[in-house]
């Protein structure tokens, strides 16, 4: 059957264990996820969740139902046909640079909007909010042109319905 | 301002606990200290901690309450897990509350700690550590609340020794409301008339009847609606009991030990419409040829049952009483007398009957009891003795036919009937049980003789561990593996087959049984079931264990081997 990228977002009661609780579940019934980011929100007693993965129809609908059947969740939110906006934070710090990797690297930064946001005389760090894909897509660029000389490290996406505008 | 023990004390109270299955520690003595002494709440001390949980299981399943445990922490509360499971997979209610180390050594390898809760989130239906003892009462209520609400499962309640030993308010609330936990009781009308519609238009319709209808005590609905509409009904073994067994409408057993008419029924039925049940793999055969011709209707009341292994034409998520009564509201008989009667000529011409007709046998035995007791509640174990008793057992109702079907567990039976009996005093209860099985939970003869439970525990003795020395002998060219239990060290290594020189079976039940102050029993002949049962009837006060010793190389029989689809079950009898 085929697979598609989706995301869901979770309210849950921010207690001690929600967090094993949730990823436990998925786990036990391998279901198996992109990412999962989690963090309070403006009700500190409520945390939420977003869940991305790739996944086809029938088992996607096995996980909203398992997830909706959790005390500790609140609400289940399905962002499938909903317009929303996603975005991913992503450090990528290269190493061993040259003067003329460092300018590369500027320069890559202009093109994607990418921040630079640290460097010494042979480092260069780069922070990219993107979506997942686009990540990727920036990961893969530097892992050609800076090869075994990169470290990254990504948040997981974070979603939300949009207000007014299509899919971010 | 009272102690948090005391709030516990308090909850079971409010909420009606008359049997409390306990078994004291270090992290727990606080609230055993409360309960010294408590009017109205019967404190019973199995003596392992699985087979406590067993029997509050088998006191929930067979009164409708919530069975309630009690241990300490750290391997009293891991000597749960496997009854918390079995309990899971059937939808049984339970709260088991767990001593645990206090606040501030969690974490820290305290003697005695485990992460319970970390370990039961999986096999319960809800599991919480206590952190305030504020919330002490809120959280004690909910647990009785969710374990017997909607689909019914186990609730662990993990209580700190610190917080059994807090001040705080003597409350104990009303209600609940659980932001994340709304079970659903309605019915969607819409959902019902599209379900009678096409069962309107079937030719070959068919009830699959799980255990979700026994649990919602649906059984004289279903009786009614299956009449009403004219339809034949079949069971999954926890479904068993749903219509009377002896009912003319009644097929039998599906799955892979069911009867020839109820799974040729749902391999050539139109529309099966099916009841709670979630299509366990047992039941379904090969799936892409279960009830191929069929529409499915699917009505049950945990929405995650429904499309799971077997997708669903119309779903209905409602609860099993509800969702029939609404149905015997709009629906109207149909005209399949041809279809009803070719089920008949299945059923007629394809009895369920053992192969071996002479001798002292699994199905005399159980038929013995069908036509000697009134509405008794069985218990059984996990192997073939539980095969044979879905296979011959004949019920009246619900609340009669306790046995691990989910999961399978062996030591379930004989502990299931000591909650049983503690709930239905005035009911005569009986294990069946194998040799196997009645060994991982033998100490409970202890139990049984200090509560002066006069319980039949009937122990089929074919000196293997049967069910899998079946599947040896068909499926695994005679290779015994581990299946023996005569076995000695100085045996053939080889031996395929039990013979005159075998040793002598250990260990000898009745002896056992006596030494625990019991009675035993054991019959080798057809002839001396009665009176084995006379023999049983007469201890008012203390258990019997007859022994049956039967023919070590018996069979299940139908059976559809793994994979294949229902329609080709081997008969072999
Ligand atoms: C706790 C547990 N361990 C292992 C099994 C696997 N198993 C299923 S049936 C069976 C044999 C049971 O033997 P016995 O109790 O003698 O019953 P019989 O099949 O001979 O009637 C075994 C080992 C199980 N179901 N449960
Ligand atoms: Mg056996």
């Amino acid at each position: 059957m085929e697979v598609k990228k989706r995301y869901i977002s979770l309210y849950v009661e921010n207690q001690i264990g929600v967090l094993a609780k949730i990823s436990g579940l998925l786990a036990g019934k391998s279901y198996n996820l992109d990412t999962l980011t989690v963090g309070a929100t403006e009700d500190p007693t409520v945390s939420r969740i977003t869940i991305g993965l790739t996944i086809d129809d029938i088992t996607y609908e096995q996980v909203i139902k398992q997830l909706n059947r959790s005390v500790v969740v609140i609400k289940v939110m399905d962002f499938s046909d909903v317009p929303i906006h996603k975005k991913e934070l992503l450090f990528i710090k290269v190493s061993s640079c040259s003067e003329k990797d460092k300018a590369e690297i500027f320069r890559i930064a202009q093109a994607f909007s990418l921040e630079i946001i640290d460097y010494d005389k042979s480092h260069v760090m780069v922070q990219c909010v993107k979506t997942e894909g686009g990540n990727n897509d920036m990961i893969a660029l530097f892992n050609d042109t800076f090869i075994n000389r990169i470290e990254v490290v990504r948040g997981g996406s974070v979603a939300i319905e949009a207000i007014s505008t299509r899919d971010q | 301002m009272v102690k948090g023990t005391e709030i516990i004390v308090k909850a079971l109270k409010e909420e009606k606990v008359e049997t409390l299955f306990a078994y004291p520690g270090g992290q727990a003595v606080d609230i055993f200290d409360a309960l010294y002494g408590v009017e109205g709440i019967d404190v019973v001390l199995p003596r392992h901690e699985q087979a406590l949980i067993h029997a509050a299981d088998g006191y929930a399943r067979s009164t409708g309450k919530v069975g309630v445990c009690l241990v300490t922490s750290g391997p009293g509360a891991t000597n749960l897990v496997t009854g918390l499971a079995t309990a899971n997979y059937d939808s049984v209610p339970l709260v088991c509350i767990t001593g645990q180390v206090p606040l501030g050594l969690m974490g820290n390898d305290a003697f005695q700690e485990v992460d319970i809760v970390g370990i039961t989130n999986s096999v319960s239906k809800y599991a919480v550590t206590v952190r305030t003892r504020e919330e002490l009462p809120r959280i004690l209520k909910e647990a009785f609340y969710i374990a017997r609400s909607g689909r019914p499962g186990p609730v662990v309640v993990d209580v700190p020794k610190d917080i059994q030993q807090a001040m705080g308010e003597d409350y104990y609330p009303e209600g609940v409301s659980i932001r994340g936990y709304k079970p659903n009781e309605s019915v969607h009308v819409g959902q019902v008339k599209k379900a009678v519609s096409l069962l309107k238009k079937s030719k070959r319709p068919l009830f699959l009847v799980g255990g979700g209808v026994n649990i919602a005590g649906a059984n004289d609905a279903m009786r009614r609606l299956a009449e009403f509409v004219g339809v034949p009904v079949i069971t999954t073994i926890m479904g068993k009991g749903a219509i009377p067994s002896g009912h003319d409408l009644y097929l039998g057993n599906i799955g892979i030990h069911g009867s020839y008419a109820a799974n040729h029924a749902v391999s050539e039925c139109d529309v099966l419409f099916s009841i709670g049940t979630r299509f366990n793999d047992r039941i379904t055969g090969k799936i892409s040829e279960f009830a191929k011709d069929a529409k499915i209707i699917h009505i049950d009341v945990d929405p995650a049952s429904i499309s799971k292994n077997i997708v669903v034409d119309i779903p209905i998520v409602a609860d099993a009483k509800l969702a029939i009564e609404k149905l015997l509201e709009y629906a109207s008989p149909l005209k399949v007398e041809k279809w009803v009667e070719q089920t008949k000529a299945w059923k007629e011409q394809f009895p369920i009957h053992m192969k071996q007709k002479e001798g002292l046998t699994p199905e005399k035995i159980i038929r013995y009891i069908n036509e000697n007791f009134s509405r008794p509640i069985i218990t059984t174990d996990v192997g073939q003795n539980q095969l044979w008793a879905t296979q011959y057992l004949e019920l009246e109702g619900n609340r009669q036919f306790l046995t691990s079907g989910g999961l399978g567990t062996m030591g379930y039976g004989f502990p299931a009937a000591i909650g049983a009996k503690l709930g239905n005093p005035d009911r005569q209860v009986i294990a069946i049980s194998g040799d196997g099985g009645m060994q991982m939970n033998i100490q409970e003869l202890a139990t049984a003789v200090a509560l002066e439970l006069p319980l039949i525990l009937v122990v089929l003795n074919n000196g293997y561990l049967g069910n899998v020395r079946q599947w040896q002998e068909l499926f695994y060219g005679k290779r015994y593996s581990s299946t023996c239990l005569k076995y000695r060290r100085s045996c053939d290594r080889n031996c395929g087959s039990p013979d005159k020189c075998c040793p002598p079976y250990n260990p000898d039940f009745v002896k056992l049984a006596e030494s625990y102050d019991a009675y035993g029993m054991r019959i080798t002949k057809e002839e001396e079931i009665g009176e084995a049962f006379a023999y049983a009837l007469s201890h008012k006060h203390a258990p019997t264990m007859i022994e049956c010793v039967i023919a070590p190389d018996l069979n299940v029989f139908p059976m559809v081997p793994t994979g294949k689809p229902l329609s080709e079950c081997i008969m072999d009898c």
